[in-house]
């Protein structure tokens, strides 16, 4: 069984890795909920800033959904410019038919690095910019950023995409997941910023103007399986050296041991 | 070393014999190692020196293999570091190693620095083993930077203008000296092909002949010890001291002990966490050099930290600068600045213990302080403890004086298990 998705701004249609993707896209709609939380007295207000993406590395189930979620959602604008489409279903566990049918771009190989071929100035007129390449995304910025990022789309008629980001304020990226996550205002609190927040703009409630197909809850977990690809992607390595570490550090204290017996067994006649 | 001549060695036959009449191998191995003596009673704080050696020969290794996959250039820098993550076999590996080796190398050298704190090691004799030390300790600074610069990194970047634009507060010839160092009128392309050169080649050469001559110089005087009583006061018949072991096997064994344990935690870090959240590895660095984004906040990396605070907490930049170079300043003066009769903290007075926790606890917080963003609260603390810092210096020569010493023992004191 296959699922077909069309990607509203592709350029190319990706057939999505079926048994990846099924769980996700069997959900019906749900109404976004607002992330108000109240604490005692105080005026509710959505700790955004607090978000965590909680993504495991080790999880391989995730890491595929993620890399589905990428190629159907991300690719077309953003590179991953260090990283090629054999080595990511190599790290991941992704068989090659897969791969060639479901992750990658028509005529690309898969030695290729994870190139996109966005005219330079289609992008120029449409966000004023090109799209980063995301290969370094969460070491620089960090895996939780990018968490709140995905999520912190805001309607915002005052700018050309019609929408806002709170952890990018003036983002020049349109919420282009909004089919998923549905579409919300956030209702800001008049007064400043709070303390501890990183100072940022107070946004007492998030209010529903269109759903997604896509819960909350299921969004949350779209986005946690992206960021964790995103992290993957950001350092492969990650997947060996904690592998690899574990032998390292047990031989090293096995070796440790042998040398302090030696030690005491020399230092025996030293009075 | 040591001063044994080839005579005093047994005549060998075969190869050895051969070999030992064209090169004195016996009597080097006995005149440093076999009947090398050295204090009995080291304690945890004499494993840093044989580790810092270790990082040293680590850094020279991973070095070179970095080398063989790194382009230098600002176009192929920042690449080059992400193809040797990804592409090169174990290329992840090898890097890792050698940027947790320079935060490691900092470690042992500051722990080394302030054992010979803790029990004099640096009052006479041993006033230049801790110059030739000092040396050491500014070559591996400068030997550092550079290598922060070679990543082409956004904070090697910015890192890089700071650090060099230090050099223009210099009055008169500062801001010609700044080009010089450049090369450019910005930190550029030629900027970071010399300090590649300078990383590779010209520092660690210097480095390797001065760690000859601290080691030369160590093995001149001997070694201190947590007495700080001399064991070349104390010898047996054959003239052998009394309080000293031979350094190999005694010392050479319980060292590969010392370096289990240091390889285990440095591999913790190497396979576990190597960013050390950011610490040894900054977030920014992980975006390439751009001259037109500036970091929300430059930081150095920890170990120049509570420099890097001292210079912030004087307001002129001029000043600032001044007082930093002050600051190592006053390290290298220590043998002429501490004039306590006795070496050890074991047998000083009230004074030069609590003179002495008062300076660990404004340079660790100097060390914190620096990693922040500047904040009114932090400028002041920050001023504060860069007071102490010197206090400790300037005063040094009155309070070591006055200070009631305990007196010494004559022979080291030492707690068989």
């Amino acid at each position: 069984m296959s699922t077909r998705i069309t990607r509203r701004r592709s350029g190319f249609s990706v057939r999505l890795l079926a048994p990846l993707l099924l769980a996700p896209l069997m959900l019906a709609p749900a109404a976004m909920a607002a992330e108000a939380e109240g604490h005692g007295g105080e005026p509710a207000h959505v700790n955004w800033q607090d978000w965590k993406a909680n993504n495991q590395i080790g999880d391989q189930a995730s890491l595929q959904r993620g890399a589905a979620n990428f190629a159907n959602y991300c690719a077309s604008c953003h590179s991953l410019k260090y990283l090629r489409y054999e080595r990511m279903a190599k790290d991941l566990g992704i068989p090659d038919d897969l791969l060639r049918k479901n992750l990658m771009p028509d005529g690309a190989k898969p030695t290729d690095y994870m190139m996109v071929n966005f005219p330079k100035a289609d992008a120029e007129a449409w966000f004023g910019k090109l799209p980063p390449d995301l290969s370094l995304i969460t070491r620089s910025k960090g895996s939780d950023y990018v968490f709140q990022f995905l999520k912190g789309f805001y309607v915002d008629e005052s700018t050309a995409t019609k929408s806002n980001n709170l952890a990018l304020p003036g983002a020049a990226m349109p919420a282009v997941l909004s089919e998923l996550e549905g579409v919300k205002r956030a209702v800001f609190a008049e007064h400043g910023t709070v303390g501890g927040h990183g100072g940022g703009p107070v946004v007492e409630r998030f209010d529903e103007v269109a759903a997604g197909s896509l819960s909350p809850e299921k969004y949350d977990a779209f986005v946690r399986d992206t960021v964790n690809y995103l992290s993957y992607a950001g350092e492969p390595s990650q997947l060996q050296r904690g592998a690899l570490g574990i032998w390292v550090v047990l031989f090293l204290l096995v070796f440790t041991g042998f040398a302090w017996l030696l030690k005491r067994e020399y230092w025996r006649d030293v009075h | 070393m040591g001063g044994h001549s080839s005579e005093t060695v047994p005549a060998r036959t075969g190869f050895m014999g051969w070999l030992n009449k064209r090169l004195p191998v016996d009597a080097f191995v006995k005149g440093s190692m076999t009947e090398y003596y050295a204090p009995k009673n080291f304690n945890i704080w004499y494993f840093f020196g044989s580790l810092a050696l270790l990082v040293l020969v680590m850094q020279l290794i991973t070095g070179v293999f970095l080398t063989m996959h790194y382009k230098v250039g600002e176009a192929t820098a920042f690449d080059s570091v992400e193809y040797i993550m990804r592409e090169v076999p174990y290329g992840w590996l090898l890097r890792y190693l050698h940027s947790t080796g320079a935060s490691a190398f900092f470690i042992v050298v500051y722990l080394h620095m302030f054992r010979a704190m803790l029990y004099g090691s640096y009052k006479a004799p041993r006033e230049l083993l801790w110059l030739f030390g000092m040396v050491i300790y500014l070559a591996l600074m400068a030997e550092a930077f550079m290598g922060y610069v070679l990543p082409w990194g956004n904070m090697s970047f910015w890192g890089a203008q700071v650090i060099v634009n230090l050099f223009g507060t210099i009055p008169v010839i500062g801001p010609g000296l700044v080009e010089w160092i450049r090369g450019d009128y910005g930190i550029a392309d030629a900027t970071l092909n010399r300090f590649f050169s300078l990383h590779v080649v010209a520092v660690p050469l210097v480095l390797l002949l001065l760690v000859a001559l601290h080691l030369v110089a160590l093995h001149e005087t001997g070694s201190n010890n947590p007495d700080g009583v001399e064991i070349k006061d104390n010898k047996d018949a054959k003239g052998n001291p009394v309080d000293g072991i031979a350094f190999h096997p005694y010392y050479t064994i319980k060292d590969v002990f010392g370096v289990g344990v240091f390889l285990t935690l440095f591999c913790i870090v190497v396979f576990f966490i190597p960013t050390f959240g950011g610490i040894f590895l900054e977030k920014p660095n992980f975006e390439v050099a751009n001259a037109m984004s500036t970091p929300d906040h430059i930081a150095p990396v920890w170990y120049f930290t509570p420099f890097y605070a001292i210079l912030r907490a004087v307001p002129d930049q001029q000043l600032g600068a001044l007082a930093m170079a002050l600051s190592l300043v006053c390290l290298v003066l220590l043998p002429w600045l501490d004039r306590a009769p006795v070496r050890s903290i074991r047998y000083r007075g009230w004074m030069w213990k609590t003179a002495l926790t008062l300076f660990v606890i404004s340079f660790v917080t100097l060390g914190y302080l620096g990693l922040m963003p500047p904040s009114p609260l932090y400028t002041t603390l920050a001023r504060i403890c860069s007071v102490v810092y010197f206090a400790f210096f300037v005063l040094m020569p009155i309070y070591t004086r006055l200070d009631p010493v305990k007196p010494v023992p004559t022979r080291l004191t030492y707690d068989h298990e």
